[in-house]
């Protein structure tokens, strides 16, 4: 038996498509290489409609040979349309590459003060050892910033803190002003707290951030309206040590691992015994430098609340001990920051407020 | 207080370096702010805060000599030549000292003069320039004269400010001596808190280097003459013992005014006081030896006074308007707070703090009638500042001083003056003393020391450090019972007397050595702050949309505050809280509002920034009714936003010019954040807002601030340069209230499982009808089943016609149980429509 004629003449097309499909360079040449070899009138297309005109015998011999060949030039044509696809899109990577050094677009940012991100830092160590963060007021009585404080009408103590007064008149020995410190927090929370069981108060453990305000002229290192951190640890068992242990782990925490405090004999009326506590320069690691001089930078003070202020806020001297502490938080944000000059804080100018 | 070393040396051995004394005296409460040298090696600094000054002699270089003639310079008047002998041999020196002019051309002396000679190359201050510069000595020739060195006045070796004169030097001294052997020194400059009166001499200080190194201390004894008692030269009579617990007078007669000798006004000049006569300089020596301050007043002056009568003293509070012409030449007017030493004429002086004039010892003194006496410290401290007074005395009577020292120091003083003027001591005190301290008396344990500082010591060791400090101490069984020196006033009793005592136990262990320990009393019951809490969340919403936190100072002036409301409008006439002692008027009033804070820094930064973006929270101090007088110190929270909506790049991007709907967008975002959803913003008037574009804010029902664009006449008030054109739009809103309405707890909604239908509904309005009016209706109508609305498209056209306006909104149809039908939506979409067109008028755009 002989192949038909028609088997033949598929073959002849399909090595002119494959031909042809290789010389194929974009997606129209692809579109009419298509429909000359796959479309309607092409030749394999037409063998199948022929079919019917067929010897039966020789049907399936052609339908076969035909269906061969499609399946084979829709392969090629698929291949064909990959290439072209892939290369088309190099082609328009290549022309779109942007100058990656230009500029991004601004995205104006907020940010927070940098006082008010330092009193976070120091919430969460003070946290950590369960001191909770009580709130007093700026405008004080004198009875609450000095006399519940044991310091008297008159004591050279008060020499020691420059006051602001407030004009209010007919108050005698007990006049408005802007506090000194944060310190008549210490008694504001005691009687808070002693009020909830005065036979039996609870134990005291807080922080009390605020501004505090001094008489003073302001230079880079003073300023006359200041932020300051107190803090108050009252209990039947709280011990000097513990006030040293526990300012040595706030020195730790902002300072790193190696940072080490120092505790001098002081006076402050309300506490007993009193210190000033420094910590040792991170600058120079103790050794002396520009910004600590003999490698200690004092921090602020501390001491044993004493007794005639724990008895003001209604805890019994007998039974319970507390320690205290207070310090300027810009003094830390200078340190942290190494920034120059007190007076940036309340300037509000955005040059320095950006960089934090 | 300056305390020279070779002085505390009279008192107790110091084997210690200057560095290591600075620093133990320093750690143990008496902080040195600076350490002097004089010609001694310049210490390290070591552990010392101090800082160092001061000036070492070279002693090769600078040494004793004896001028043994003076002679003129050929060639100037106010020059002179000196023949001196340094040691090793003869040096002809050049010098203009006006001190030597009366040996010139005198011949050979017959006395030779001692003096500080500084061969060439020494370094030394410069004497003739302002302050302390360093020089070398160089040769030169001045007037046709060679010099090389120089005989040196006490500036040029740092000494003291005298820089004319030269220096003389006591006659036994031997030419050539290094002169850093003779008067090497150094001094401590100490910065003496309140409770440390009893340290303000250098018997004091001296008690606590000896207590702290464990060397005894050497007390001066006091002369057997005079003795205490009711002596006939005079009487005291004491009108009120509170103000002045005791008053001891003495007597010495005869004596000669003259300059005291040598050592005793070189110690007087390193200690910072300056030497008068023999007579002054033995009450402030006294004073500086042993803490007591005297007053010595001219006895024949107050006989004088007294006339035939026998002389008295008097000591009372002033009248007032009672005057006095203190010994510096003022008339001093006095009030009631002021204690005066007076004598039957009147009044002498202010009591510890400066005497008269009239009865002030001069050069004619021949008798002199001795003050000791103790004060009020609080009417002291009044008087020393109302009449601006500070001196020496006053510093340590305003401290406190015993009255115990008051004998002690008229002993002593009348001793130094017998000593340096001759004369004879009157053998009687005349003492008058009615209210004696009691003696503070302390039991203490080592249980109570364990207490309070963490630390383990035995009764002995307590016992032995209150006995080196002159405590009277007893040990009985496990307390040890202490009674205060009689030089102490800072001690108490009971509770306070033990806190006292530790104090002193915890200074001489040393705080050093007390150990660090973690708190191991119970924690007490934990709190959440939700105040806090709520703030910092507020922060940082508002710094995550963009806003920069500024803090400002509270204070400001009325006129500043002033310029937020307009000329005409209302004005804020809420009394100011005023600060009676402000450093400058612009500091002399607390703020009203943290709004104005926030145009003030916007003002300030608006020359160089293009758009400005701030919020504070903070208090404003408002009057209250609260019967303490204190203020309501209200929180508020401010927000400002002005110029570019963003920054400009170098794109062609958005830069428009922020409006009121910025704020409002942050705002909305910003009550979002705090879970409170259902603000509503409703328009308004208020002076500081442009009176179109204001709204006030209501959440749950109270109104919480204010919102708006600033009014332009507000905003002229403001200099805004020439480049800052833009609205300012500002917010001012209670805080206290919004952290009130903060939800602490909220509800999440389940993410729907269902589809949701969109579709957009555009409606052609009247514009007087708020856009809230429409949006509350379709939520009304569509309920729980219409998710969200959501404006998206506002116009005006002239097709639509004037005064009316278009809005799109899209419309988010949801049920969380199933998918929802067409048919749903189409009820639901139709009852809206319905709805709008009949209550307001609404028409749907096609
Ligand atoms: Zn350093």
């Amino acid at each position: 038996m002989t192949e038909p004629k028609v088997l033949e003449e598929l073959e002849q097309v399909k090595n002119a498509a494959l031909a042809e499909l290789e010389n194929v360079k974009d997606e129209t040449e692809l579109l009419t290489w298509r429909n000359t070899y796959l479309g309607k009138t092409s030749a394999v297309m037409k063998a199948f409609s022929s079919l019917g005109t067929l010897v039966p015998d020789q049907r399936p011999l052609v339908g076969q040979g035909a269906n061969r060949v499609k399946t084979m030039l829709e392969a090629a044509l698929t291949e064909k349309t990959n290439l072209l696809k892939e290369s088309a899109m190099a082609h328009s990577l290549a022309s779109q590459s942007l100058d990656v050094t230009l500029p991004g677009r601004v995205i104006p940012r907020g940010r927070l003060h940098p006082d008010t991100q330092i009193l976070r830092e120091l919430y969460r160590i003070f946290g950590d050892m369960g001191f909770q963060v009580y709130h007093s007021r700026e405008v004080e009585s004198d009875e609450y910033n000095f006399q519940l404080l044991n310091f008297p009408v008159g004591h050279p103590a008060r020499d020691m803190q420059d006051t602001y007064f407030i004009d209010a008149p007919n108050r005698g020995d007990n006049p408005l002003l802007m506090r000194t410190h944060t310190s008549p927090g210490q008694i504001r929370a005691m009687r808070e707290f002693s009020a909830l069981n005065p036979s039996d108060p609870p134990p005291v453990r807080i922080i009390v951030p605020g501004m505090v305000y001094r008489y003073e002229q302001t230079d880079q290192r003073h300023e006359t309206q200041f932020d300051q951190l107190e803090g108050l640890a009252v209990g039947e068992r709280i011990r000097f040590s513990d006030l040293k242990g526990t300012l040595t782990e706030m020195a730790r925490r902002l300072f790193g691992p190696n940072a080490r405090t120092r505790f001098r004999a002081s006076y402050f009326p309300f506490t007993e015994p009193s210190a000033e506590f420094d910590i040792q320069c991170f600058q120079c690691d103790g050794k002396g430098c520009g910004v600590c001089g003999g490698g200690w930078l004092e921090i602020g003070g501390s001491g044993m609340v004493h007794p005639n202020v724990l008895r003001n806020g209604g805890y019994d001297p007998t039974r319970y001990s507390g320690f205290a502490f207070g310090f300027g938080v810009q003094r830390i944000a200078m340190l942290k920051y190494g920034i120059n000059d007190i007076r940036y804080f309340w300037d509000n100018d955005l040059r320095f407020l950006e960089q934090f | 207080m300056k305390a020279p070393i070779s002085w505390l040396k009279d008192f107790v051995d110091i084997d210690l370096s200057i560095s290591e004394l600075a620093h133990l005296v320093t750690m143990a409460g008496m902080e040195v702010e600076e350490i002097r040298v004089i010609g001694l090696p310049m210490p390290e600094t070591g552990s010392t805060s101090a800082r160092v000054t001061g000036l070492a002699w070279d002693p090769n270089k600078i040494v004793a000599a004896a001028i043994t003639e003076v002679m003129p310079h050929p060639n100037a008047d106010r020059l002179t030549l000196c023949r001196l002998f340094d040691g090793q041999g003869e040096r002809i020196v050049l010098t203009g000292a006006p001190n030597l002019f009366e040996y010139k051309g005198k011949g050979v002396l017959p006395v030779p003069l001692k003096v500080a000679y500084a061969k060439e190359g020494s370094v030394i201050y410069d004497g003739h320039q302002e302050g302390y510069v360093l020089t070398t000595l160089k040769r030169t020739k001045i007037r046709g004269v060679e010099s090389d060195s120089m005989v040196c006045s006490e500036k040029e070796l740092g000494i003291s400010d005298e820089h004319e004169s030269i220096m003389f030097l006591e006659p036994d001294v031997i030419p050539g001596t290094p002169l850093v052997d003779i008067l090497g020194d150094a001094v401590l400059d100490l910065n003496l808190l309140p409770s440390y009166a009893r340290c303000a001499s250098m018997l004091g200080l001296a008690r606590e280097i000896a207590a702290m190194t464990g060397k005894k201390l050497k007390l001066p004894t006091l002369p057997l003459t005079p003795q205490n008692g009711k002596a006939e030269f005079a009487s005291i009579e004491i009108t009120d013992p509170n103000l002045n617990p005791r008053f001891v007078l003495g007597l010495i007669r005869d004596i000669e005014i003259k300059p005291s000798p040598f050592k005793i006004q070189h110690r007087l000049k390193l200690a910072g006081m300056r030497p008068i006569n023999n007579i002054v300089d033995a009450t402030n020596y006294t004073m500086l030896e042993i803490g007591e301050p005297l007053h010595a007043f001219d006895y024949d002056v107050l006989k004088k006074r007294a006339g035939n009568k026998p002389v008295k003293i008097i000591t009372r509070s002033a009248k007032d308007g009672e005057t006095l012409i203190t010994l510096d030449g003022v008339e001093r007017k006095l009030d009631s707070g002021t204690i005066l030493v007076c004598d039957e004429a009147g009044p002498l002086s202010i009591a510890g703090v400066m005497g008269g004039m009239e009865s002030e010892v001069n050069e004619n003194t021949r008798s002199v009638l001795l003050e000791g006496a103790s004060w009020n410290m609080i009417h002291i401290r009044r008087t020393t500042r109302a009449q601006n007074l500070p001196s020496e005395a006053s510093f340590r009577f305003t401290r406190g001083v015993h009255p115990a020292m008051a004998e002690k120091g008229v002993k002593r003083g009348l001793e130094l003056m017998a000593a340096w003027a001759g004369g004879k001591i009157d053998p009687l005190l005349f003492d008058n003393y009615p209210l004696p301290p009691s003696a503070a008396e302390v039991e203490i344990t080592p249980q109570d020391v364990k207490r309070s500082l963490g630390i383990d010591l035995s009764i002995e060791k307590i016992a032995e450090y209150l006995k080196q400090l002159e405590f009277s101490v007893k040990i009985s069984g496990n307390t040890v019972k202490a009674i205060a020196p009689d030089h102490r006033l800072d001690i108490g009793e009971g509770t306070t007397g033990k806190a006292d005592l530790v104090e002193e136990i915890a200074r001489i262990y040393g705080y050093d050595n007390i150990p660090e320990t973690r708190i191991s009393d119970l924690l007490p019951i934990q709190r959440s702050n939700l105040r806090l809490v709520k703030e910092e969340r507020t922060r940082d919403l508002l710094v995550s949309l963009g806003l920069q936190e500024v803090i400002s100072y509270r204070w400001t002036t009325p006129e500043r505050e002033g310029r937020r409301l307009p000329p005409g409008s209302e004005v804020d006439d809420k009394p100011y809280f005023r600060i009676a002692n402000p450093l400058a008027y612009e500091k002399a009033f607390l703020r009203h509002s943290v709004l104005t804070s926030l145009l003030d820094t916007a003002e300030r930064n608006s020359r160089r920034y293009p758009r400005l973006a701030f919020f504070e929270i903070g208090p404003v101090f408002l009057q209250s009714e609260d019967p303490s007088g204190l203020p309501d110190e209200q929180n508020r929270l401010a927000i400002l936003l002005a110029g570019q909506r963003n920054l400009q790049g170098w794109q062609p991007a958005d830069t428009g010019t922020m409006d009121f709907y910025d704020l409002k967008g942050i705002l909305t975002s910003l009550l979002n954040g705090l879970n409170l959803d259902h603000a509503k913003f409703n328009a308004a008037k208020h002076p500081t807002f442009h009176p179109g574009k204001c709204a006030v804010i209501t959440v749950e029902g109270q109104q919480i601030g204010v919102v708006g664009e600033i009014h332009p006449k507000v905003r002229e008030a403001y200099d805004w340069g020439d480049t800052f054109k833009y609205p300012i739009l500002a917010a001012d809103l209670d805080m206290d209230l919004l952290i009130k309405l903060i939800p602490d707890l909220t509800k999440t909604a389940d993410v729907p499982a269902f589809p949701a239908v969109v579709e957009d509904l555009a409606l052609v309005l009247d514009e007087t009808i708020p856009a809230d009016r429409a949006v509350e209706l379709i939520q009304q109508t569509g309920g729980k089943l219409l998710s969200s609305v959501r404006l998206f498209d506002v116009f005006r056209s002239e097709q639509l016609g004037a005064g009316k306006v278009s809005l799109a909104y899209r419309l988010t149809y949801q049920a969380m149980d199933r998918t929802l039908t067409d048919n749903e939506v189409s009820t639901l979409r139709n009852k809206i429509i319905k709805r709008l067109e009949y209550e307001l008028g609404a028409k749907l755009r096609s």
